[in-house]
């Protein structure tokens, strides 16, 4: 480590491993809900298992973020962080919130917990993905401000990377459009458009600026490539990111009331999406090609060439699949956009989160690297889970492919239960999957307590 | 990369691009707002419809079903609900006070929420409203 103050990134990773956890728990759940309709109901009802599952995600990876964010500012700004405090203390704050409100969503009625947050006063719950209390939301704000404060005078009175300021600037990006999550009118149309403001300005706009600087990061330290071909990779990746994916969000745009024109806005953008995805696979590939060093840490440039790779196959190659507004026109709330939902969010945000603990969290328990024996098993983590998330994908494809024939395109289309009984052995497989990735999560997590030959990574990395 | 293309040429790139097309959403944000009077239905959203909306949110209806395709796959859309019932409120209302508090076994089943009658009134209503935006022809057919 280099700074002292990059420590309080630790407890930002283990928490976010610890939710992870979670939240795949929560998944297999509601995977077999899919086929076993009444399973742990009316105890854990759908619904419930599907806001936990979400939500954990969301929290998970913004601790993924803040964390990799406390790791990777001050040694871009080559000085401490402003307050490692402060940090602590916004830690301790975000996680008892966090597992307050999943609690509160499996102990007390959704109703009930409406009602003791004060929803009536400020109504921000109930729909998707924000479906936390206000208070909760107001919670998030505060720990946002603190987070950025923290951060932004760290940056601004030490050495300006590009790195740094890109990375800045996601996470500005995510703090502002998340004031939209306060923003609910009565008009159902409106409501819809602005939550597009959070939700797609989120994933395909800001988030990739932090994707990208954490990615260009780690590819910096691994490869030891020249700063200057990873920062102007990044400016490109981040310039076509936005360029395609503001405008992009018009691909939300079609169905919900909104004018017709989206469609070709929404389209002809959003089918450029690929390009920064494409872009930073090519990035990837190219710098660990043209290294200029055999870092250790072998387990951490798979995971930032699988990021690069299943952030194009999920975000860019499953979100293109049913882009297009005709193709959407039948795909739009199926199982396909369940699909697509899966991959790329593994592809492009767990697997940059995974990235930077792989490879920040040997160094702050002061290795360079994991020895062999725990590398070995976060390898086979890797394929296990990454794996099997594409096979996940490919069978809710195969169950969306066959519930837009049978409800949406044939001349006698059927009902929606009807379908999904018709279906129902692609989501056996996916629960299937589901389990292996399981394992592979275990072993990811055993794969932190292995010991080995410390030594042999050590003189290794002196090599 | 080319040395040609050089950092301050990308950066560049990135600035002019994304403050050029976040403007551009913006001017497309507001020609929409100006455009949605004619398309969303406004004038049927009266007190009722707008407790609805309520119930719709704090019940989270959205953790299993769509509503104009967005949310939960794991029950029907309900954005045209109303029409797939028959142009009913009344069924709606049926539908879900009719809902067994220990399911059904072995198969899927709505939660029962126990709403008072003001409450599932205001949702049907809401669910009415939902069904006559102008959503481009979507869904496809009646099933959604």
């Amino acid at each position: 480590m280099q700074y002292q103050s990059q420590a309080v990134a630790k407890p930002y990773f283990i928490a976010a491993i610890g939710l992870f956890v979670g939240q795949i728990l929560f998944g297999l759940i509601m995977g077999l809900q899919y086929v076993m309709g009444d399973f742990l109901f009316p105890e854990i009802p759908f619904n419930v298992a599907r806001m936990v599952h979400t939500n954990l995600l969301i929290v998970w990876l913004l601790f993924g973020f803040m964390g990799a964010a406390y790791f990777l500012v001050p040694e871009e700004a080559e000085r401490e962080l402003h307050s490692p405090k402060l940090a602590l203390a916004l830690f301790w704050i975000f996680l008892i919130a966090g597992a307050l409100t999943i609690l509160g969503y499996l102990l007390v009625p959704y109703a009930g917990l409406a009602k003791m947050t004060g929803n009536h006063l400020l109504p921000t719950m109930g729909r998707e993905f924000l479906e936390q209390p206000t208070i909760t939301k107001l919670g998030i704000v505060v720990v946002a401000l603190g987070f950025l404060y923290n951060i932004g005078v760290t940056i601004l009175a030490g050495r300006k990377t590009v790195v740094n300021l890109v990375l800045l600037t996601g996470l500005v990006g995510l703090a502002v459009f998340f004031l939209f999550a306060f923003y609910n009118p009565e008009n159902l149309v409106k409501d819809k458009f602005y939550w597009w403001w959070v939700v797609h300005l989120w994933v395909e706009g800001v988030w990739e600026l932090i994707l990208g600087s954490i990615l260009a990061f780690v590819l910096l330290k691994v490869t030891g490539v020249d700063r200057e071909v990873i920062e102007k990779w990044l400016y490109v990746i981040i310039a076509m990111a936005l360029i395609t994916g503001v405008i992009g969000t018009g691909h939300h745009f079609y169905w919900i009331g909104a004018p017709e024109y989206w469609q070709w806005w929404g389209s002809i953008f959003s089918a450029m999406e690929p390009i920064p995805f494409f872009m930073m696979t090519v990035f990837a590939f190219n710098m660990v090609n043209r290294r200029r060093r055999e870092h250790p840490n072998q387990a951490a440039v798979l995971w930032a060439l699988g990021t690069a790779v299943m952030a194009f196959l999920g975000a860019g190659v499953w979100g293109f699949l049913h882009t297009l507004a005709p193709v959407n026109y039948y795909t739009h709330g199926t199982q396909i956009t369940a699909a697509h939902g899966h991959m790329a969010f593994y592809g492009a945000y767990v697997m940059i989160v995974l990235t930077i603990i792989s490879y920040a969290m040997p160094i702050l328990r002061g290795q360079k690297a994991g020895n062999r024996s725990a590398q070995v098993l976060e390898m086979w983590s890797f394929w296990f889970m990454t794996v099997s998330m594409v096979f996940i994908t490919l069978f809710l494809t195969g169950a969306g492919i066959l519930q837009v024939w049978m409800q949406r395109y044939s001349d006698a289309p059927m009902a929606f239960m009807v379908v999904q009984e018709k279906i129902e052995l692609f989501y056996w497989m996916r629960e299937v999957a589901g389990l292996v990735f399981l394992i592979g999560l275990i072993m990811y997590v055993w794969s932190f307590f292995v010991k080995g030959d410390e030594r042999v990574v050590a003189s290794a990395a002196t090599a | 990369m080319s040395e040609v293309f050089t950092k301050s040429m990308a950066r560049n790139i990135y600035f002019g691009g994304s403050v050029f097309f976040f403007l551009l959403f913006l001017a497309l944000t507001y020609d929409t707002n100006r455009d949605l009077p004619n398309r969303d239905n406004r004038g049927a959203i009266n007190e009722q419809v707008s407790l609805g909306k309520r119930v719709w949110e704090e019940n989270n209806c959205i953790g299993c079903h769509t509503l104009l395709g967005e949310g939960a796959y794991f029950a029907p859309e309900l954005g045209n609900v109303y029409t797939r019932f028959g142009n009913s409120t009344d069924a709606i209302v049926g539908f879900i006070k009719s809902r067994p508090a220990e399911g059904i076994p072995g198969r899927r089943s709505m939660p029962q929420f126990n709403l008072s009658d003001e409450e599932l009134e205001a949702v049907a209503a809401f669910l009415k409203y939902s069904s006559e935006i102008n959503t481009a022809n979507w869904p496809p057919n009646v099933q959604g």
